[in-house]
């Protein structure tokens, strides 16, 4: 990676020459709306107005924003988490017209560090995907509009894989939504340890999975926005209050996931192979086994996602904000179930049903306290395994971004399986990288690195020697 | 183990509960997709002894208290700026009857 092309070398520049900044954003809004002109629907809300008007400001105060670790940075954000005085859906028909009154943490740490907020990026509803499908803009793919972004922060990567300016996103993984995408879309992701950065803001999906992370052209840049994001926040009671500095940690042994690279595509398999080959110059490479994760993490994860999510949407009841009707003459329970059945996609519904399922009297120990249970034992052969090797890597998705005509065949369940690589390391809440290692198809294939919680400066250096 | 048959009745039960009214489209749609779930998937947990203790957070969480200090809170009219006029009365929220 040359220096040049980091946000890293364009603040320090833009520092020195304001007009480096002012450039930079007009490139950035202008491929904004090419891109917006040509259906490719990265951003689910743009306002160039209120883009501009921030770098008036940042104009106007320039000197006492010059120690900003992102000064003058076009920063987008999933949809998802919350911008003062830009409407957040959370990819939902539900939540339209929700103008937000406050920032979510993440947002004023990098309005603090000199950042501009480009606008939403888009996604599936409230993260309900693996391919940015389930929305009304579905965002297409750089290397093939036919094809995905992958979900459910694909907006996000999208636009990180087309742009040719200076510009990083804050997306948000539940069970892969950060590595997901930049798979599929051949750039970097970076999803911290679960509670490194605060979810204050953010419109959640599943509370004991949900993690806000960076989604740029490099690992640096990823790096460089999670360390302004991390850190600590007494608005969030699950916050661990530990900031992410970045730097360089010692790598030596490193564990191959054999069952996540036996279950690729052969052509992704290849790719990922000859990767590891190219690794074992730099590292010790030895094959390891993850057999109850492979085999219970998907099902586990599932009910864990689908029960949080369940009561997450709970509040969406039309009143006070979003989509809100006529209350008069009606009972509560008709109004809530009325608005409910018409605003919620059949996606969302069909998991709030599995959610509430799972809670239900009767079900509940069989299926939700149990794959708490399961859960503990799986966190336990991640860290049985992280005595031995300081990273795990596999592939990030065991296919190429599949078209858009092949997606819309796959039954609920098969489109669940396809985060087969991304969901035990979600369910554990331990830091992951995906790096682009190849193409394939002229497509993008992403290699998979984890860590041990906090241990994310071994993915910091790994990526380097990726990159 | 846990048996269960998923049909029309247990979705409209579930989805009730749920607050949610299915058209005869949608639960025909749903049934089969949730008991291919429920059975090929969250079924596998059947299959696996667990002692552990339930993991509710990925790591290890102590609760987190801050001290109880009046602080500044929204203006009133920023509380209100995302209800529809229909559902503001004064400075109360409206909703609808409960009895």
């Amino acid at each position: 990676m040359k220096k040049e092309e980091t946000v890293n070398f364009f603040v320090s520049e833009a520092k020195k020459d304001f007009r480096i900044v002012e450039e930079n954003l007009h490139n950035v809004i202008e491929e904004v709306k090419f891109t917006q002109n040509k259906g490719l629907n990265y951003f689910e809300k743009f306002d160039e107005e209120f883009v501009l008007n921030q770098l008036k400001k940042l104009k106007e105060n320039q000197e006492a924003n010059l120690s900003g670790k992102l000064f003058g940075v076009p920063i987008s954000v999933k949809d998802t988490i919350c911008v003062k005085g830009l409407e957040s859906t959370a990819g939902s028909k539900f939540l339209k017209g929700y103008v937000p009154v406050f920032d979510a943490t993440v947002v004023s740490n990098v309005k603090k560090e000199g950042g501009i907020i480009l606008g939403k990026t888009t996604q599936d509803e409230f993260g309900f995907g693996t391919f940015s499908t389930n929305t009304s803009r579905v965002p297409k793919n750089p290397f093939d509009n036919e094809r995905s972004c992958g979900g459910s922060s694909g907006g996000g990567a999208g636009f990180c894989a087309i742009t040719r300016n200076y510009h990083i996103n804050i997306g948000e993984s539940t069970g892969g939504s950060i590595a997901g995408p930049a798979s599929f879309c051949g750039v970097a992701g970076f999803t911290p340890t679960y509670g490194r950065v605060s979810r204050y803001g953010l419109i959640d999906y599943a509370n004991s999975l949900d993690k806000i992370g960076a989604i740029g052209r490099n690992i640096e840049d990823a790096a460089l926005l999670l360390e302004v994001i991390s850190g600590k926040d007494d608005n969030d009671s699950t916050n661990i209050g530990e900031k992410y500095v970045v730097d360089e940690a010692p790598v030596k042994k490193i564990g191959v996931i054999k069952e996540l690279l036996d279950s690729a595509d052969p052509e992704v398999k290849k790719i990922i192979q000859e990767k590891i080959n190219e690794l074992k110059k730099f590292f010790i490479v030895e094959e390891v086994s993850l057999p109850l994760n492979f085999n219970y993490s998907l099902p586990t994860y599932h009910i864990i996602a689908s029960s949080e999510a369940s009561t997450n949407l709970a509040k969406l009841s039309g009143l006070r904000y979003g989509v809100q009707g006529s209350v008069e003459g009606k009972h509560f329970d008709e109004y809530f179930s009325s608005i409910r059945s018409e605003e919620f996609s059949e996606e969302a519904k069909r998991r709030i049903i599995l959610g509430t399922f799972a809670r239900m009297s009767g079900f509940r120990n069989a299926y939700y306290l149990k794959s708490m249970r399961v859960r503990t034992k799986l966190i336990e052969e991640f860290n049985n395994l992280f005595k031995k090797y300081d990273l795990l890597i596999s592939p990030t998705m065991p296919i190429i971004s599949p078209k858009f005509s092949e997606i819309s065949t796959l039954s609920p369940l098969q489109n669940y399986s396809t985060d087969l690589c991304t969901i035990p390391v979600n369910l554990a809440g331990l830091p992951h990288i995906s790096i682009n290692a190849g193409f394939s198809k002229n497509m993008p294939v992403g290699l998979m690195a984890v860590a041990s919680h906090l241990n994310e400066n071994k993915l910091y250096s790994f990526a380097k020697v990726m990159q | 183990m846990c048996a269960v048959e998923v049909n029309k009745d247990l979705i409209k039960k579930v989805a009730a509960n749920a607050r949610l009214n299915l058209t005869d489209e949608e639960l025909e749609k749903f049934v089969p997709q949730i008991k291919e779930i429920i059975v090929e998937s969250f079924s596998k947990l059947d299959s696996i002894e667990v002692d552990e203790k339930p993991s509710f957070q990925p790591i290890e969480l102590s609760n987190k208290f801050r001290r109880d200090e009046v602080k500044p809170s929204l203006p009133i009219e920023k509380v209100f700026s995302n209800v529809s006029k229909e559902l503001r009365k004064e400075n109360y929220f409206k909703g609808p009857k409960v009895l």
